[in-house]
């Protein structure tokens, strides 16, 4: 087989393989007794996620922001990032809630565009994981690996 | 052929980690247990926290209620204002809940709890993702058997079946006579297990850090834990195994 295409699929595997060690936490919770484990959580995560950041956009633009409101929406953002094992998120998300104690609309801002990149970010990769997830349940049986 | 190769790798993986789990649990489950599933009732706002503190009770054995709010642990126990309790008989053996909810904290669905004759007596266990050493002091005092730092791992879980080894009848009496003595600073009880306990199960790296100078409500038990033998004279000194006492603060 051509030698550079080994390198690229080299390549794919291992960054596949990087995102199942990334969010290792969340796949171990799955089994051939909950096959959609993965599935479910990382999609609740998605609904909830976005509809924080939507929260958030809100909030930011009020005339008189409740700065109270914006944490606790960043902490539940964060909260969630956390178990999912979205690290960045939630290391953005902490950055974010400095800004809230300090009252700091602008940087409140560049802190909801970060949170948010990182978020897509993460996304892109989490869909990657559950593509490959269904792909390989569906694939097998898993009494195949008990043989 | 390399979606197979990515297949198995995944496959493997996920299968081998629960080989492991499952030899784990074998090794831990004794006939009582195997017979009478551990409830747990789980309480936490976020739906995927929720989800996952889920997932990892059932992986451990236990049977789960979840529910999304102090207010909803309350009518779920019958404490609420109403007084209608869920199940007849209904029977909790650990409660475990997040810190930070809005209406009701866990913190004072814990002392709720507490103040109630007919559940006082279940091990609370708080779960927090701030590490905060007088939210966790306080906890301790209130009567939590532990305080989680989230993310919770599955070996934070594992560790609960040590709070709740207490179903025996016998050392429940033994127990409330303990927390008794504990409560009072005048007398110094024979022994207190729980710095035990958090100083040799160090499975989890986020095992409270403060358990060990706050004892309220800390239960005896586990008289055939091998960790007796080596338990630590009472009032606050820190547990002979200092690792856990560690401040990570």
């Amino acid at each position: 087989m051509d030698g550079g295409l080994d390198l690229l699929q080299k390549q794919l595997v291992d960054y596949v393989a990087s995102l199942f060690n990334e969010f290792n936490q969340i796949q171990s919770l799955q089994d051939e007794s909950n096959p959609d484990f993965v599935v479910e959580v990382v999609s609740l995560f998605f609904e909830d996620s976005e509809k924080l950041l939507n929260e958030l956009a809100k909030s930011l633009d009020q005339q008189d922001v409740d700065f109270k409101k914006v944490d606790a929406h960043v902490h539940q953002l964060k909260g969630s990032s956390s178990s999912i094992g979205a690290q960045r998120v939630q290391n953005a998300c902490a950055t974010f809630r400095h800004y809230c104690d300090e009252k700091n609309i602008e940087g409140c801002l560049t802190c909801l565009q970060q949170v948010r990149n990182e978020y897509f970010l993460v996304k892109g990769k989490l869909e990657i994981l559950l593509k490959v997830t269904k792909q390989s349940t569906s694939r097998h049986s898993y009494s195949q690996l008990h043989s | 052929m390399l979606e197979d190769y990515v297949s198995n790798m995944v496959r493997n993986g996920v299968v081998m980690r629960r080989r492991r789990q499952e030899g784990y649990d074998g090794f831990d489950l004794s006939q009582r247990d195997r017979a009478q599933q551990a409830h747990v009732l789980a309480v936490d706002d976020s739906l995927v926290d929720r989800k996952v503190i889920e997932r990892l009770l059932t992986i451990s054995c236990f049977k789960v209620t979840a529910v999304d709010s102090g207010r909803r642990a309350l009518q779920f126990l019958g404490l609420d204002e109403e007084k209608s309790a869920v199940v007849d008989g209904l029977k909790v053996d650990l409660i475990i809940t997040d810190y930070c909810m809005p209406g009701m904290t866990g913190y004072e669905l814990l002392k709720k709890i507490k103040e109630s004759s007919a559940f006082r007596e279940v091990p609370v266990v708080i779960m927090s993702s701030e590490n905060v050493l007088a939210r966790i002091d306080r906890c301790l005092e209130e009567g939590a058997e532990d305080f989680i730092v989230k993310p919770v791992k599955l070996s934070d879980v594992k560790r609960l079946k040590d709070y709740m080894m207490r179903d025996d009848k016998t050392i429940n009496k033994d127990r409330c006579l303990n927390k008794r003595k504990l409560r009072d600073p005048s007398t110094s009880p024979p022994s207190s297990h729980s710095p035990v306990s958090k100083s040799t199960s160090l499975s989890s790296s986020q095992s409270p850090v403060s358990k060990s100078t706050s004892q309220p409500s800390s239960p005896p038990s586990k008289s055939s834990s091998p960790q007796l033998s080596e338990s630590p004279p009472f009032t606050t000194s820190p547990p002979p195994s200092s690792s856990a006492s560690t401040p990570r603060l």
